[in-house]
């Protein structure tokens, strides 16, 4: 079970969150301007990586809030805990 | 009763008291301290068991929880046992019941031993191959065989009388293993002030100390210099010790699993107390002191009873006071058996020899043994064991070949030196490194906050061990160990044998009963991959994972692959660590509280009426309301009469409720809803539709607006936390322009439909502050009233097509009002109905379940509902998919229609398929599937929707469905079954 650092929080276990999939995936803020490849690509198709991944968590069962994580996903080492918005470090 | 093999004196049990237990049903004594292997060996008790796959007699190999031989069961009834246990773990109590498993009728006669004779024909990766042909004599013949034969230990029938806790616990440093090393380590750790826990598998903490006469630490013996350790430790306050304690587990983050038994010692248990804990650690920084974990000598039937591995047999006397025989032959390429054949020889046990493979032996330990008289084969081997229930001899030869001798001996003891227990860490995915000197895999790069130390860490002086878990703590302490010379050596892979390897049989997994040739077989069978070779041979599978067979298997590759064993790789270590009873994961989850249930606040009310309930997710709703003797077509036909033509009422508690708050909060649900909301009016409902971002329905529900800046939202059942999670996700992270906030509110309202021709006469009586007549509170409107005298929004909407009202009233008062509605209802014969009368009422109207008429793959026009989507919406959730020219090119999409059956009579079954022309080839083309089928008492028929290719064009076609029990005969209709104009919900 991961020690996940919620930015509002703290450090809390896995069993508080949930997990959100891949973060950066940016909604188009038009999005009648994106043809449809760009929105398939943005519906179905997610990076699958070993190693360093930026994924979003909810504290679902805690302050409620969405955030990004920046986790190794063979080590499952966690590097850094940012809120939603900021940049990916 | 006597204990033929119990010394005078000597050992760590308590001779003042003699406990008496029972082993297949025959009685024997031993002493406080003594484990169950302890006292049957005092007893001259070897054989204990069977092996798995040949049912070859077995003793007892080991001191310790690596045993693979010596597992049993132990219970005084089944409500009580334990299968599996392994005997050296097992403290011995008076009273204590254990039976041998995996033999039938009795361990000296097995019948399946057949399968001893038949070796050959059965070699590893036989059900595989055996068991393909024919088909048919898979289910009838060698199933139920195999299922017969398979597996070790019985499971009990009756549920566990014991019960188990569960704790959380932090702590800077925990330390696994408190031999020299770890006791060391928490030592050191205790002075820094860092919290400290300790935890050990046996009774009493000390590892190898325990079984230590000689040596010296710190000016005093390693048994007083125990106690003083122990006693330290007790004092600081910030150190727990936990004996009895398994690490079975190395989770990510230094989470690490315990497994504390509490109560398995206490002889006649009582079941009031927790017979043991888990515990999930989260730790600061974990040191492993797991130790080492001696190897066999893999050699022609090394595994007759009486053969055991050598530094076991020397913990057996010097902890417990037993000799393993009476004559005793030691096979070894490790000093440590010398060690243990000098103390069993001025213990008084005959020594028959010792076979040292090593071409050369010397050093101080050989010197002592021939100083003291032993008799050593140097750079020899043993190519033969004899003796069916008892060990009585075996064969030593040189290895260059040369005359053998025959020696009588009951015990022999082997040791093939010594593997570092790098289980937890190989768990914590660390970086296993191979050390070519000791010939073991030793801890590399950690991936965690966590060090090995000691024996673990290929340490093999009790010197090394102390200053390796010192320096580890932090503290700085420093220990001095004397009088402890270290032992040396070792040896993996299959020893020299000049006969014919095929003919005879040398176990690497006792527990699995897997033989060198095992393994060599598979290799001719191509496989080259460790963990091929694993699965196929079964080699380290269950609970040994490699304890005691991983290197000698690995060296065995090695040789046949001509690879080094590093290029072999070792297979991966899974937890748990020893076998862990499900209890101890189960913990409090057990019978009501496994899962919680929830119920509304006429739940109560529901049951005492003696409603028959459903399981809807957590939730406990009830399905019907029998009266006498009605079953629940006669139910459901009566309610639903009722509900058409009277007034019925219905506990909608469980929807779903979501406020929704703020200045954009119609903005954010035009984002979220396919329908627009900016011009809907306070006061007024409509009914929503969530789709996600693919453009599939996901949820739906009634929204009604209680002011410019509230909205109340209802879900489905099922879906509330999901709607509010996606709602959230969406708030937070693509629209956090927007001002609103989001409160589930459905624990907060009970929910009371009342519905059917008289529901407003029922209604309105106890309604103060609103006017219900048809021209103030039309269909789909809302009104914040007084009902029976409970601040309440009132819905005026249906489910059933029928006049009715949805008062929510809050929670606390649910009960109150459904009675006083009751009450007020019962001139008009007001009937409750339950879930499924109100399933048979929307069906007749062709009203959608989400999860039902939809299963993810449906979008509202597939459903009929286009028409509600918001046209001059730029956005919303789905939208965008829905545009994709992927879904505008499909013209033959599933569609939701009615099917009626040419028998009335006969109900479609749910998910059957649907086909044009039931004569046609297999596989059919399948045109659709029935979602709902039921009995309308309304119609006098049965009814069905169905999602149907291009559907609504078929209106009118005949078509088939094929039955569990012949074909149906069905004609497409409207989906809306009764009442389609709307006159009745209008009313
Ligand atoms: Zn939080």
């Amino acid at each position: 079970m991961l020690l996940i650092p919620c930015p509002y929080c703290g450090p809390r276990p896995e069993i508080e969150f949930a997990y959100g999939g891949e973060a950066h995936v940016v909604r188009a803020a038009d999005p009648r301007q994106v043809d449809d490849a760009g929105w398939t690509e943005f519906l179905y198709f997610r990076n699958n990586p070993r190693g360093d991944h930026a994924e979003r968590w909810r504290h679902a069962f805690g302050c409620g809030r969405f955030f990004n994580v920046k986790r190794n996903t063979y080590t499952d080492q966690i590097e850094a805990s940012y809120r939603i918005g900021e940049t990916r470090p | 009763m006597t204990q033929a093999f119990r010394r005078a004196k000597g050992g760590r049990i308590d001779r003042s008291r003699t406990l008496s237990f029972s082993f297949d049903g025959k009685s024997y004594a031993g002493h406080p301290g003594d484990t169950l292997a302890s006292a049957l060996l005092a007893n001259g008790v070897h054989l204990v068991g069977r092996s798995f796959k040949y049912h070859r007699p077995r003793g007892i190999l080991t001191a310790g929880s690596e045993e693979p031989n010596a597992l049993v069961g132990v219970g005084r009834d089944d409500a009580h046992y334990t299968p599996n246990l392994r005997a050296p773990q097992v403290e011995l109590y008076d009273g204590l019941v254990s039976e041998s498993q995996n033999r039938s009728p009795s361990l000296t006669r097995d019948y399946a031993a057949i399968n001893d004779v038949f070796w050959r024909f059965i070699p590893s990766g036989f059900y595989y191959k055996t068991f393909m042909w024919p088909k048919k004599a898979w289910t009838k013949f060698f199933e139920p065989r195999i299922r017969e034969m398979a597996g070790l230990g019985r499971s009990p029938k009756t549920p566990d009388a014991a019960r188990y806790a569960q704790r959380f616990a932090h702590c800077d440093v925990l330390v696994v293993g408190a031999g020299p090393a770890g006791i060391a380590a928490a030592l050191s750790a205790a002075k820094t002030g860092a919290r400290v826990i300790l935890c050990d598998e046996q009774a009493e903490p000390g590892g190898a100390l325990l079984a230590e006469p000689d040596a010296m630490i710190d000016g005093v013996s390693a048994a007083q210099w125990l106690q003083g350790a122990l006693a330290q430790l007790a004092a600081h306050k910030n150190v727990r010790v936990l004996p009895r304690t398994i690490a079975f587990g190395y989770f990510p983050h230094n989470l690490i699993g315990l497994a504390q038994s509490l109560t398995d010692h206490e002889g006649e248990r009582d079941d009031a107390k927790p017979r043991g804990r888990l515990w999930q650690v989260r730790a600061g920084e974990v040191i492993i002191a797991a130790g080492a974990i001696e190897r066999p000598l893999v050699f022609p039937d090394n595994d007759r009873p009486g053969i055991m591995l050598a530094e076991a047999a020397r913990i057996y006397l010097e902890r417990y006071g037993v000799l393993p025989g009476q004559r005793a032959l030691i096979f070894t390429a490790h000093d440590g058996a010398y060690r243990t054949a000098l103390a069993l020889h001025r213990a008084g046990c005959e020594i028959a020899g010792i076979v040292d493979l090593r071409p050369k032996a010397d050093g101080p330990w050989v010197e002592a043994a021939r100083q003291a008289g032993l008799e050593v084969h140097a750079a020899a081997t043993v190519t033969a064991t004899r003796g069916r229930l008892r060990l009585t001899g075996a064969t030593i030869a040189p290895i260059k070949g040369g005359s053998a001798i025959e020696v009588a001996c009951d015990t022999l003891l082997m040791s093939g030196g010594f593997t570092p227990s790098v289980h937890l860490f190989s768990q914590s995915r660390g970086k296993l490194v191979f050390d070519a000197t000791l010939d073991a895999f030793l801890p590399g790069a950690p991936a965690e906050a966590c060090r090995v130390v000691g024996s673990a860490a290929g340490l093999a002086s009790l010197q090394e061990a102390l200053e390796s878990g010192a320096e580890a703590g932090g503290g700085g302490t420093r220990h001095q160990a004397a009088n402890a010379p270290v032992a040396q050596g070792g040896f993996i892979g299959v020893v020299p044998y000049h006969g014919d390897p095929g003919a005879v049989r040398a176990f690497l997994d006792y527990q699995n009963d897997v033989t060198a040739k095992d393994v060599m077989l598979a290799l001719r069978e191509g496989m080259q991959s460790v963990e091929h070779v694993k699965r196929f041979t079964t080699n380290g599978m269950a609970s040994d994972q490699g304890k005691l067979s991983n290197m000698n298997a690995l060296a065995i590759m090695s040789a046949v692959l001509h690879k080094p064993v590093p290029a072999i790789g070792t297979t991966t270590f899974r937890m748990p660590y020893t076998p862990v009873p499900f209890g101890y994961f189960a913990g409090y989850a057990r019978g009501e509280l496994f899962e919680p249930a929830r119920r509304t606040a006429i739940d109560g009310w529901a049951a005492a009426q003696g409603a028959v309930f459903e399981d809807v997710g957590l939730w406990k709703r009830a399905r019907y309301f029998p009266r006498g003797a009605e079953d629940m077509h006669k139910a459901v036909a009566r309610e639903c009469a009722a509900v058409r033509q009277g007034v019925g009422i219905f506990d909608a508690s469980t929807l779903g409720k979501i406020e929704v708050v703020g200045p954009d909060a119609a903005e954010f649900l035009n984002r979220m809803y396919i329908n627009a909301w900016t011009k809907l009016a306070p006061g007024k409902l409509r009914y929503g539709i969530l789709l996600r971002e693919d453009g599939f329905i996901i949820d739906d529900g009634v929204i009604g607006r209680i002011s410019d800046t509230r909205f109340h939202v209802t879900t489905t059942t099922g879906g509330a936390a999901r709607v509010l999670g996606m709602m959230e996700d969406y708030l937070q992270t693509e629209f956090p322009e927007l001002n609103v906030w989001l409160t589930s509110t459905t624990e907060q309202y009970a929910v009371i439909a009342v519905q059917g021709p008289k529901a407003r006469a029922v209604v309105a009586p106890l309604v103060e502050g609103a006017d219900l007549s048809a021209e103030a509170l039309p269909h789909m409107s809302m009104v914040e009233c007084r009902v029976a005298g409970v601040p309440a929004r009132l819905f005026r909407v249906s489910f059933t097509g029928e006049l009715g009202f949805e008062i929510n009233v809050p929670a606390d008062y649910g009960q109150a009002v459904w009675e006083a509605l009751m009450a007020c209802g019962q001139p008009h014969g007001i009937t409750p109905y339950g879930t499924e009368t109100m399933h048979v009422l929307r069906a007749e109207k062709g009203y959608i379940i989400v999860g039902q008429e939809t299963d993810g793959t449906v979008t509202p026009d597939d459903v009929g509902y286009g028409g509600m989507i918001g046209k001059a919406k730029p956005d919303f959730v789905g939208k965008r998919a829905l545009a994709r020219k992927a879904f505008a090119a499909q013209t033959n999409r599933k569609q939701l229609v009615g099917l009626l059956t040419d028998d009335p009579a006969l109900l479609l079954d749910e998910g059957a398929q649907i086909v044009a022309d039931p004569t046609q080839p297999k596989p059919m083309t399948m045109l659709g599937h029935i979602t709902s089928s039921y009995w309308s008492e309304t119609l006098g028929r049965s009814i069905a929707l169905a999602l149907l290719r291009d559907g609504r064009a078929r209106t009118g076609e005949r078509l088939h469905v094929p039955q569990h029990d012949g074909t149906a005969r069905v004609t497409v209709v409207s989906p809306v079954f009764y009442d389609p104009e709307g006159a009745r919900l209008n009313g």
